[in-house]
């Protein structure tokens, strides 16, 4: 009696049969089955991987078919890849003439070319300057350290196209630099920085030179000092323990902030838009040109396709090493 | 004879010689971080071929005291030497002394044939004699097979080795090591302490250990050295250490002691006596002790010199009845822990001589405690 009295009683039962029966059902153990997989690590895993393919694989592909196709002016400016002619027949039309005319012309190898001088010299100058900087911030008193770190992370609060035009105020021949050193009475004539290899080069490391620091930070900070402790004991002095020690050690650093600093400045548009001259040659401007200024985007497109070929491979040396080193720490 | 018989003395106990030049000196050297007294005042005197062991608990400045040897802190105030040289000028690089690490800071990138011929390259000798010097080493710690793995891929022991075969390789003049089983786990320890001391003596290089265990230091050591709080306590052999302290906290420190503190009430060149409360009774030592009548002494008794009894033996001193409280069967002994009337516990062990003894004391048995009038020792601070 006390048992059939409460009301919630059989209609509390017959959600439990309900649940019961429902449970046996196919399509719900599929489905459960897929919702089981889908959570925790896989659900985490499949999340950037969608964004992936939605904002990666999916424009890259675009962008490959565009560089197959034909220019024509048109809406879309670029020939379709495939038409139906007649009711039956699908005809595909792939042109490599797009590549093979990045070959012909001498102005897509010289910007190619050019690209990567400006990137290499770029990195290597931010080596030079980011290695003595991460080394004096990993050995100094944990206290200082955290400013320090801050102090290179700081100029990411500012929009980056804010700071490269900054420099144009700095580096102009009325600018402030310029009306400085004549104001000291230093120099006469102002000297020309802006619109020059300089400019560009000297956007490019302040731009990139926290990418570079950053990684080498966190491998000499992790280094353990006892074993430079050790190259003393063993006989060898401070400078030869820094080149056969800490160097060494220092190596997945300095091969991280070179790609980090390397790949996005070999397809750097901003900073040699602004800064450089006309006679700047970068692909990234190229690349721009062909789009906007020609309105040739099946060129524009082979040029950005043979441009990620380029980075493909740094990057794949990068995965490498960074891979040895996970090995090599287990 | 005689003379024979002092000279081989000598040899094997150079301290006991008081002309014997030390051969590393530590001449009253004080270690300060800011305000806080690292290492106070420490002389020390190691001599040709020993091993000595630096022993204490973690920050009483053994480590400290090795690090300033090594060069890599420079001491407040005092002076160290080896062989008669000043170390004050000399940074570690140019130091005949070699380090082995706690961590063993085996460089990560090298192999273990790079590793240990790193300390050679230093010093410009030909390729062919490093090839012959690391290939010596490395099968004297046995660890030839493995000279072209890196770190990485070695196990704490083979690592361990090859620590040690770096440090050894430069023919130091003296080796310092720093826990140098301390990663080891306890079967691989003991194995590799004998080891050790195997090494050292077919290389006569001088050892100085620093360690916080007990047992790793009355193996390896020919003398300890005890710390506390940046001062030497004791030093002496291992056997000395044990069994003649001078202090509670050598006592205390090394292996269990029970501790008893009491009163001098009979003070005579030949024995002494002791009323202890804590005991509820009195403490005859057969020896003679330099204390005035009356005052504070505590005798320390070690566990395995109690022995147990069901009757009550004949005499009134030394001698105290119990309750057993807990029995612990270790294998090749047992500890027994008795409650005196006093609420006093006492440790004690007896090794377990038969398999199966039908005389095995119990839980709540009464017992008798007793033990020789040498097993006390008398301690005044």
């Amino acid at each position: 009696m006390a048992r059939n009295s409460s009301p919630a009683g059989p209609l509390f039962g017959r959600i439990v049969l309900w649940w019961r029966v429902l449970r046996q059902t196919p399509a719900f153990r599929i489905t459960s089955v897929f919702a089981r997989r889908l959570t925790g690590k896989p659900l985490v895993i499949s999340i950037p991987y969608l964004w992936l393919l939605l904002f990666f694989v999916i424009p890259f592909i675009i962008v490959l078919k565009i560089s197959f196709a034909e220019t024509r002016i048109a809406m879309p400016p670029y020939s379709p890849l495939w038409e139906w002619t007649s009711n039956t027949m699908l005809e595909v039309r792939l042109t490599i003439g797009n590549y093979a005319f990045l070959f012909q012309d001498a102005l897509y190898s010289n910007a190619y070319l050019s690209s990567m001088r400006i990137a290499g010299i770029s990195t290597l100058l931010c080596l030079i300057i980011g290695y003595p900087m991460a080394y004096g911030m990993a050995r100094s008193k944990s206290s200082t350290r955290n400013i320090l770190l801050l102090l290179v992370v700081l100029p990411f609060w500012t929009s980056f196209l804010l700071r490269v035009y900054a420099w144009i105020g700095l580096l102009k021949n009325n600018g402030v630099i310029n009306n400085l050193l004549m104001a000291m009475g230093i120099i006469k004539e102002p000297i020309v920085m802006m619109q020059t290899d300089f400019a560009v080069y000297l956007g490019i490391v302040y731009s990139y030179l926290p990418f570079m620091i950053l990684p080498l930070y966190s491998t000499l900070e992790k280094m353990d000092l006892t074993l430079l402790e050790a190259a003393a004991d063993l006989g060898c002095r401070p400078t030869k323990a820094f080149l056969k020690i800490t160097l060494p050690l220092s190596t997945p650093g300095i091969v991280a902030g070179c790609m980090l600093v390397f790949i996005p400045a070999v397809g750097e548009y901003v900073i040699p838009a602004l800064l450089g001259g006309p006679d700047t040659l970068m692909i990234g401007r190229v690349l721009w040109d062909e789009f906007f200024a020609n309105r040739d985007w099946p060129v524009a497109s082979a040029v950005a396709i043979a441009m990620l070929l380029l980075l493909v491979v740094p990057i794949m040396i990068f995965q490498y090493t960074q891979g040895r080193e996970m090995r090599a720490h287990k | 004879m005689a003379a024979n018989a002092k000279q081989a003395q000598a040899k094997l106990a150079p301290w006991l010689d008081p002309k014997a030049e030390p051969y590393v000196f530590i001449d009253r050297v004080t270690k300060k971080f800011g305000d806080f007294v690292a290492v106070s005042n420490v002389t020390l005197k190691v001599f040709k071929g020993e091993i000595f062991c630096l022993l204490g608990g973690s920050g009483c400045g053994k480590t400290t005291l090795l690090r300033m040897l090594a060069g890599f802190e420079t001491p407040t105030s005092g002076t160290l030497s080896i062989d008669g040289q000043n170390l004050a000028d000399i940074p570690p690089y140019n130091r005949p002394i070699n380090m082995m690490f706690q961590s063993y800071a085996l460089f990560p990138h090298m192999t273990v044939e790079d590793n240990v011929a790193f300390g050679l390259k230093q010093e410009g000798i030909s390729k062919a004699e490093i090839r012959k010097r690391v290939d010596d080493m490395l099968a004297i710690v046995k660890m030839t097979q493995f000279a072209r793995r890196k770190p990485h891929q070695l196990s704490g022991g083979q690592r361990q080795r090859v620590a040690l075969a770096r440090s050894l390789v430069k023919r130091p003049k003296l080796l310092l090591l720093d826990e140098p089983l301390g990663a080891l786990d306890r079967k691989l320890r003991e194995q590799t302490q004998f080891e050790l001391v195997n090494i050292q003596e077919q290389l006569g290089v001088t050892f100085i250990i620093v360690t916080h265990d007990q047992e790793e230091a009355m193996t390896l050591a020919s003398r300890i050295g005890v710390m506390n709080h940046g001062e030497i306590v004791q030093v002496g052999t291992p056997l000395e250490i044990y069994e003649f302290p001078t202090s509670r906290f050598v006592a205390d420190f090394i292996g269990s002691v029970n501790m008893f503190e009491g009163r001098l009430i009979e003070d005579r060149p030949d024995h002494v006596r002791i009323q202890s409360d804590d005991l509820g009774g009195t403490i005859y030592v057969d020896h003679g002790i330099s204390a005035a009548p009356g005052v504070t002494v505590w005798a320390a008794i070690r566990p395995e010199k109690i022995r147990i009894a069901r009757e009550r033996p004949q005499g009134q001193d030394n001698c105290v009845e119990g309750t057993i409280k807990e029995v612990a069967y270790m294998g090749d002994m047992s500890i027994y822990l008795v409650q005196l009337g006093s609420g006093r516990i006492v440790r004690v062990t007896l090794p377990n001589i038969e398999r199966e003894s039908e005389s095995k004391f119990t839980w709540e048995e009464r017992v008798f405690l007793h033990w020789h009038p040498e097993s006390p020792v008398v301690v005044t601070q």
